[in-house]
């Protein structure tokens, strides 16, 4: 009987986890919130600065041209819009509508749902990341990271980061309205320690220290780091890790399946 | 479907989990439920219920909105864990061997919807990956009348189509058992007439069904037995036919006297256990040979009867009476 069992719920999985991916990437592309989101915004915007002038400068007193600070930037920008955007609002949905109840109700769980929608989201995202690292070398002449390994673990832990807190904002939001409104209101103040509206090199101490201790704020300072050569410091990893780290046993905690 | 046949013996409609009289004693009991009770905080869900489902029944739990049925029905498909009690399902526990029963066991939910931008074919196959050995998808689209909606999206499908595709991934893992809450609710006529011919040819096909309605013309219909709750408790187990019978108060035969007479002429009739009066009309209420023991009884005393209408207890009457309080003693009284 156990021999069974087991051959029952593990091969089906399989079978069922290929199907459930195949099928969110068909609707990544019927309901394009994260492709169009997540990276036809920022490839659009990467174009824009690529192609203007002015990003020649250099932020303040640094060596950075404002064109090479805003790699990182609108990597930010794409992890926010992806995993704080796209991801929540259709796992609230689909708790919203019982279909994760639904699923639960067959020999499939509904977190292979959840891991299919991370999978395509993901993949999303280093489609996204990819598009404006090769975009800015290729096209706009910013030197390549000197150090590939540092920025692949930078942008690795943005990532998860970033990931984390959109899965919290599934887990706590009670509608699909509520992620929304979550979302939103988090994304503006990720994205302002970010140094999209003013750089980081820019900011009073006060803001640069909060800035440091923030998730995105951590990803930029260490990104751009490993881009000018050198590894990024413990202190910025370790900011995105433990934000990682929090928001994932928080969402694990407190997420409900119906 | 109401036979004359039926008898109202008190020892057969109230055991609890009595396979049905056209199944063999032999048959296996799919569903065994005693003494179940669910309460949310201090709200008590279902307080005491007990019946039982026989291999190849159309099972149904009837009863008003709030009666504890679908929380019922939750603890037998194991989304919910009951407080107290023992609910077996194949022999198995609905929350320890959920995983098995999982595999087996059909559900169609009271609400949900599935996803709206994928297609019927789409949730059908996907569906039928998530199981060991799914149905024929084609097959069962054809069974239910969607193949013509194969490519469909899910949110441009009427309510009854959904509700079709909502059987569908009830059926599509091969069950042994379909639990099926609130089939027909928000249908038109002919969609529910459609889906009950549906569940017919279902149950031919050899799945036992556990039917949550609030419908009297559908278990009646469809159900071999139905288990009647209210606030939480089992009220009535048996055929709809004999529990309309024997709880809804027999048949009432109404007719207009040509002259006046004294009641009890036909009240002294054992058939007869109720007698009123309604304007220059006569309804006499009872059970057995009404009719003829009525018209005879008149005909003795040369008063003849006009505008003759007998009509048979319906479950809907049984239902009134069983789920108000104080017409269930009366009712219990009587018989």
């Amino acid at each position: 009987m156990s021999t069974r069992t087991a051959t029952v719920a593990t091969q089906p999985a399989r079978r069922a986890l290929r199907k459930l991916i195949g099928l969110e990437c068909k609707l990544a592309i019927r309901a394009p919130v994260a492709l169009v989101l997540g990276v036809a915004v920022p490839v659009m915007l990467l174009a824009i600065f690529g192609e203007s002038g002015a990003f020649e400068k250099r932020v303040a007193t640094t060596s950075i041209t404002y064109r090479t600070e805003f790699v990182p930037i609108l990597i930010g920008l794409v992890l926010v819009l992806i995993a704080l955007v796209a991801l929540p609002i259709p796992v609230v949905n689909q708790r919203e509508s019982a279909y994760l109840r639904r699923l639960s109700t067959t020999p499939v769980a509904p977190r292979w749902l959840l891991t299919a929608q991370l999978v395509v989201d993901l993949a999303l995202a280093v489609a996204a990341i990819t598009l404006i690292v090769a975009g800015d070398v290729l096209l706009f002449g910013v030197h390549a990271p000197g150090q590939w390994p540092g920025f692949i673990l930078a942008a690795l832990l943005a990532t998860l980061a970033l990931f984390t807190l959109g899965l919290l904002v599934a887990a706590i939001a009670p509608t699909a309205a509520a992620a929304g409104a979550i979302g939103t209101i988090l994304l503006y103040p990720l994205l302002f320690f970010a140094g999209l509206w003013t750089p980081r090199a820019t900011m009073s101490p006060l803001m640069h220290h909060i800035s440091n201790l923030t998730p995105l704020g951590a990803a930029v300072e260490a990104m751009l780091k490993a881009m000018q050569g050198s590894f990024p410091s413990i202190g910025s990893l370790g900011v995105m890790a433990t934000w990682a780290l929090l928001c994932g046993l928080a969402a694990v905690k407190l997420f409900r399946w119906e | 479907m109401m036979g004359g046949d039926v008898s109202c013996r008190a020892a057969d409609r109230r055991v609890i989990g009595r396979p049905p009289t056209r199944t063999p004693e032999s048959s296996a009991l799919l569903v065994e439920v005693f003494g179940l009770r669910k309460r949310y905080g201090s709200t008590v869900a279902v307080e005491d219920v007990s019946f039982s489902v026989a291999e190849g029944e159309i099972f149904g739990i009837l009863g008003p909105n709030g009666a504890g049925k679908t929380t019922t029905v939750e603890c037998v498909s194991g989304l919910r864990a009951p407080d107290a009690g023992m609910v077996q399902v194949l022999g198995l526990d609905p929350q320890s061997d959920r995983a098995v029963l999982r595999e087996h066991v059909g559900v169609q939910l009271q609400e949900g919807a599935l996803r709206p931008l994928l297609r019927v074919g789409e949730l059908v196959d996907l569906f039928a990956s998530f199981y060991a050995r799914p149905a024929n998808t084609e097959e069962l689209l054809d069974l239910l009348g969607l193949t013509a909606k194969r490519r469909a999206f899910y949110r441009s499908l009427s309510g009854g189509q959904k509700q079709r595709l909502s059987v569908a991934l009830a059926l599509v893992g091969n069950p042994k058992i379909a639990i099926l809450d609130e089939l027909t609710t928000g249908l038109d006529p002919q969609a529910r007439r459609d889906t009950w011919s549906l569940i017919e040819s279902v149950r031919d096909r050899g799945v036992t069904i556990l039917l949550v309605t609030h419908f009297m013309d559908e278990a009646e219909r469809l159900c071999d037995r139905v288990a009647l709750i209210d606030g939480g408790r089992v009220v009535a187990t048996d055929t709809p036919a004999r529990l309309a019978q024997c709880e809804g108060g027999g048949n009432h035969l109404r007719f207009q006297p040509s002259e006046p007479f004294d009641d009890g002429l036909l009240t002294r009739l054992s058939e007869v256990s109720e007698l009123e009066h309604q304007g220059s009309r006569v309804v006499v209420s009872g059970s057995g040979d009404l009719l003829n023991a009525v018209l005879h009884a008149l005909k003795e005393v040369h008063v003849e009867a006009h505008d003759v209408q007998l009509e048979s207890a319906t479950l809907e009457d049984a239902f009134v009476r069983l789920t108000r309080p104080t017409a269930t003693t009366v009712a219990r009284g009587d018989g």
